[in-house]
């Protein structure tokens, strides 16, 4: 069996499960943000009356945080009068973060755990060696009753990195190059598991970049196993060492492709689809907005890294910087680290902890023939602001060397 | 409900939830108000211009992107009579089961002799897709997804059944 299964089977009650197989699996921990009001909805709906584990429950408030307007305020309003009268004790109000990092901090996820979000990126969670998936709110609303979802256990392709990357390539930059070669549709109701001797020698927050953006490719789940880096991160947030589950080595992947990274470029996805990858162009191409944010590109080493390329210097004065630390966890570490000094004296624009602009709600919306180069993980048209705004999906290298240049460039060309 | 009829719009590949339901609008929670919105990143004028029971006809990847359950619920409330497909994405597809949305997936699917305007006919039991020339059987829905569709979603099933009614 895959680690994958043997989570599957445990939360099922099973010794054994298979590819393609329905199991009926306990959820370890629920997820609900604040886009879904329509969860209380249907679990009224469906008739529920108390939660099941409503201390297996959380409620991040992340996509409108704070709440831009009277509508996004009342929605807030709901969900906290739901967790005071259900008795859920974690909930991440404004300005916490968002959800996925605030559960990565929480000391409830790590190996083995069976994560249910509603949001697709919940695939980020296999970055701990967790089983992470996205639902909607009727599917969510059915866990907070019972306590359990039912699922179809995955088929498993593995993408594996072999190579060291260039300076200036990070993960954001192979998920791309992965995007671009295998398509937007290549994972569907599959899991993808990164392997390979260059995953294994990155930071816990450049592998959660990978998974994050495996749902990008119609993935379930993903997965990494679990290694001494994983317990390195989670043993900060009190994560309890547990059993860890092992893919069997007789176990046989669904498809198995390899990348040499070793001479990879910066890649970025062009306006309008996250599968149309390619080299940076080398026409200058001006850029509005720059946003370094979110799930997929807010964390420490992020920031870190768009403090390094912009010490000292000044982000363009035809260009904006948006900077949105992904947690306020990791606000706090970069404000100790010097990083958000250095990035507010080169004229970036600070906002709190969460999801920001990037899907269109608040915090840095595009106008109609805007240009903006974002660390977000979608481009879709309209994604955040203007259907005729242009947004280019790019590593927090590229996009910090874009706010300085005031034009899509890469660290590399620096 | 065996056979759906309705005037065809025909989409592309990898229609993403933020085209079927524009992120700016997630806020609303009446599904009415939802409803106004349907395919708006896609088609602006597609609300206006379909009636009820009309059939979307895309490519692969249908419902990619968020998890957005809005994308549902617009085109449940819109009244949209089924959405066929090369392929959907599969939180999608989970939520248009729960809220009783008729999916039809047809991997072999030839979109070239579709377009939008044409009538096409659906026989969900029989699996069975007509449009004009085109003549397409498909793996018809499961016994069990039927019955969740024809009681209008999960809702009323599962107060009766609970999680014995996902089948």
């Amino acid at each position: 069996m895959h680690a994958l299964e043997k989570i599957l089977a445990r939360a099922s009650g099973k010794a054994k499960v298979s590819a393609g197989e329905i199991v009926m699996a306990e959820v370890d921990v629920a997820e609900v943000n604040d886009l879904y009001l329509q969860v209380i909805k249907s679990f009224d709906d469906l008739g529920g009356k108390r939660v099941r584990h409503p201390e297996k429950t959380t409620f991040v408030f992340d996509h409108y945080s704070p709440a831009p307007t009277i509508k996004a305020a009342d929605n807030h309003r709901k969900m906290r009068e739901f967790c005071a009268s259900q008795g859920i004790p974690h909930l991440f109000d404004i300005g916490e973060g968002v959800c996925h990092q605030v559960l990565t901090e929480s000391g409830m996820v790590g190996p083995g755990t069976v994560v249910v979000e509603t949001d697709s990126h919940t695939t980020t969670m296999g970055a701990l060696g967790a089983f992470g998936t996205g639902v909607g709110a009727t599917d969510m609303a059915t866990i907070l009753i019972t306590g359990k979802l039912w699922f179809k256990v995955p088929r498993v392709m593995k993408v594996i990195f072999e190579g060291m990357p260039p300076k200036d390539v990070m993960a954001k930059d192979m998920i791309l190059h992965v995007l671009g070669d295998l398509k937007q549709d290549a994972a569907i109701y599959r899991a993808v598991e990164f392997s390979g001797e260059t995953v294994r020698r990155m930071p816990q927050e450049e592998r959660f970049v990978l998974c994050n953006m495996a749902v990008e490719m119609g993935a379930k789940t993903a997965y990494i196993a679990p290694d001494d880096i994983t317990h390195d991160y989670l043993a900060r947030f009190g994560w309890q060492k547990q059993e860890i589950f092992e893919t069997d080595p007789d176990y046989e992947y669904e498809t198995a492709v390899r990348y040499d990274v070793s001479s990879l470029t910066p890649r970025i996805a062009l306006p309008g689809s996250v599968d149309a990858v390619s080299a940076i162009p080398e026409k200058k191409i001006h850029v509005d907005q720059v946003f370094l944010g979110t799930c997929t590109g807010g964390r420490l080493n992020d920031i870190r890294v768009a403090a390094e390329i912009l010490k000292g210097k000044k982000v363009n004065s035809g260009t904006r910087f948006v900077v949105i630390p992904a947690s306020r966890r990791i606000f706090q570490d970069a404000l100790l680290a010097g990083y958000i000094e250095t990035l507010v004296d080169a004229g970036a624009v600070l906002s709190t902890p969460g999801c920001g602009p990037c899907l269109g709600a608040h915090e840095g919306i595009l106008a109609p023939g805007e240009t903006c180069v974002t660390t977000s993980s979608r481009n879709f048209p309209g994604r955040m602001g203007s259907t005729e705004a242009g947004i280019y999906i790019a590593s927090p290298a590229t996009a910090a060397a874009t706010a300085l240049k005031g034009y899509l460039c890469g660290a590399d060309s620096l | 409900m065996d056979i759906i009829r309705g005037r065809v719009f025909t989409f592309g590949n990898n229609i993403d939830t933020d085209q079927i339901y524009p992120g700016r609008y997630l806020e609303l929670t009446e599904h009415n108000e939802i409803a106004a919105h349907v395919m708006e990143g896609a088609d602006p004028s597609f609300a206006s211009n379909m009636k009820p029971g009309d059939i979307i006809v895309a490519g692969t990847n249908f419902g990619c992107g968020s998890s957005r359950e809005h994308a549902v619920i617009t085109l449940k409330t819109a009244k949209v009579g089924a959405v066929v497909a090369k392929s959907f994405a599969r939180i999608f597809f989970r939520n248009a089961i729960n809220q009783g949305l008729v999916l039809v997936e047809i991997p072999g699917l030839d979109m070239s002799s579709i377009k939008t305007g044409d009538t096409a006919g659906i026989n969900v039991v029989s699996g069975e897709f007509l449009s004009g020339e085109t003549k397409m059987g498909f793996a018809p829905l499961p016994g069990h997804v039927l019955s969740i569709i024809e009681a209008g979603g999960i809702f009323s099933l599962f107060r009766e059944k609970g999680s014995e009614a996902f089948g």
